[in-house]
């Protein structure tokens, strides 16, 4: 098993980047005073983040995607996360057996 | 606090992480296995589980990679990929009372979402300890490394994911943790921008801007909501 230099150099900038990320918001409220304004931006993030990531799969890849989506969220409400989780997936794979493949 | 030891309180942290680390142990196999189909040797699947530890990034990397890797294309597109996690980490940033300042730096290493969004939990409903938040993240990162390992190795035993449906286990969690976020009505017009933003900036501008989009037209309403309330109050 050996790991090539270009490889090597591309993971290497990946994690910077990444670190750099997760480090930056620490830095940012050092230089921000976190006001009414700035805590509802804040308390909004972690959904907006989430909404932003999923949206795409959820709406515009297929019926397959979107049907298991809701069927997820549906479950979320009355299951626990594992359980919730193995219904979306066991649900978006019937579905594109069922509908067909929208990949 | 001080009757509960540093052990119990990431032992309990741990346990309340068990749900997610099951669900991330398909992805890690996913995703080993298709950096394996593209090239990587199963030691370049680890260290990059390792040392970047952010699935989303690691999934858009395996769509661009080249052979020879272009290092800018891939730490540019990680960079813009994980731009949300400077939001994450200065929201929890405020939440760290009970960390030292080097113990604050060194936990934002390991910030993936699963880890942050627990943190949140915790931090709403009770008191984010360094214990806890190691409790979190360490046996989830592990989890995260092998798996992939484990992925790159067995390669073309685990099936299309498309066909198991594996590939659709990272965002149902995602969509289990927004659910618990909800906090009502507003919580709802943020989803609703953010979704509306996601999908429209991912119809139209290539790449990962649309993560960008979304978590901007959130916030935008969350500010405009509250302005909103604040002017009939």
């Amino acid at each position: 098993m050996t790991v090539d230099l270009n490889t090597l150099l591309a993971i290497v900038a990946m994690a910077v980047a990444t670190i750099a990320t997760r480090i930056g918001g620490l830095v940012l409220i050092r230089y921000v005073t976190i006001g009414e304004n700035q805590k509802r931006a804040l308390e909004a993030i972690p959904p907006a983040v989430l909404m932003a990531v999923i949206a795409p799969t959820a709406f515009v890849t297929g019926p397959a995607e979107t049907i298991a989506a809701a069927a997820t969220a549906v479950a979320a409400m009355r299951l626990p996360l594992l359980a919730s989780v193995a219904i979306g997936v066991v649900s978006v794979a019937l579905l594109r057996l069922l509908l067909g493949a929208s990949w | 606090m001080q009757d509960r030891s540093a052990f119990q309180e990431f032992r309990a942290a741990a346990i309340a992480m068990t749900p997610l680390i099951v669900a991330v142990m398909p992805i890690g196999l996913v995703f080993g296995a298709v950096a394996a189909g593209k090239g990587l040797a199963p030691a370049e699947v680890a260290l990059m589980s390792a040392l970047v530890f952010a699935g989303g990034s690691q999934f858009v990397a395996m769509d661009i990679w080249t052979h020879p890797a272009s290092w800018a294309a891939l730490g540019f597109s990680a960079l813009l990929v994980n731009i949300r996690h400077v939001l994450m980490s200065a929201s929890i940033g405020g939440k760290l009372d009970a960390f030292s300042g080097p113990a604050r730096y060194a936990s934002m290493l390991l910030l993936a979402d699963e880890i942050w969004a627990m943190a949140e939990m915790r931090a709403s409903n009770g008191r984010l300890t360094p214990a806890w938040y190691a409790g979190l993240a360490v046996p989830f990162y592990c989890v995260w490394v092998l798996t992939s390992l484990a992925g790159a190795l067995l390669g073309a035993f685990l099936g299309d994911p498309k066909v198991t449906g594996l590939d659709f286990a990272f965002p149902a969690v995602f969509i289990v943790l927004v659910m618990g976020f909800w906090k009502g009505r507003e919580t709802g017009a943020v989803l609703a921008a953010s979704a509306f933003a996601a999908v429209l900036t991912h119809q139209l501008l290539p790449g990962v801007w649309y993560i960008a989009a979304g978590a901007a037209a959130g916030v935008v309403v969350a500010l405009f909501s509250g302005a909103h309330r604040e002017a009939h109050a």
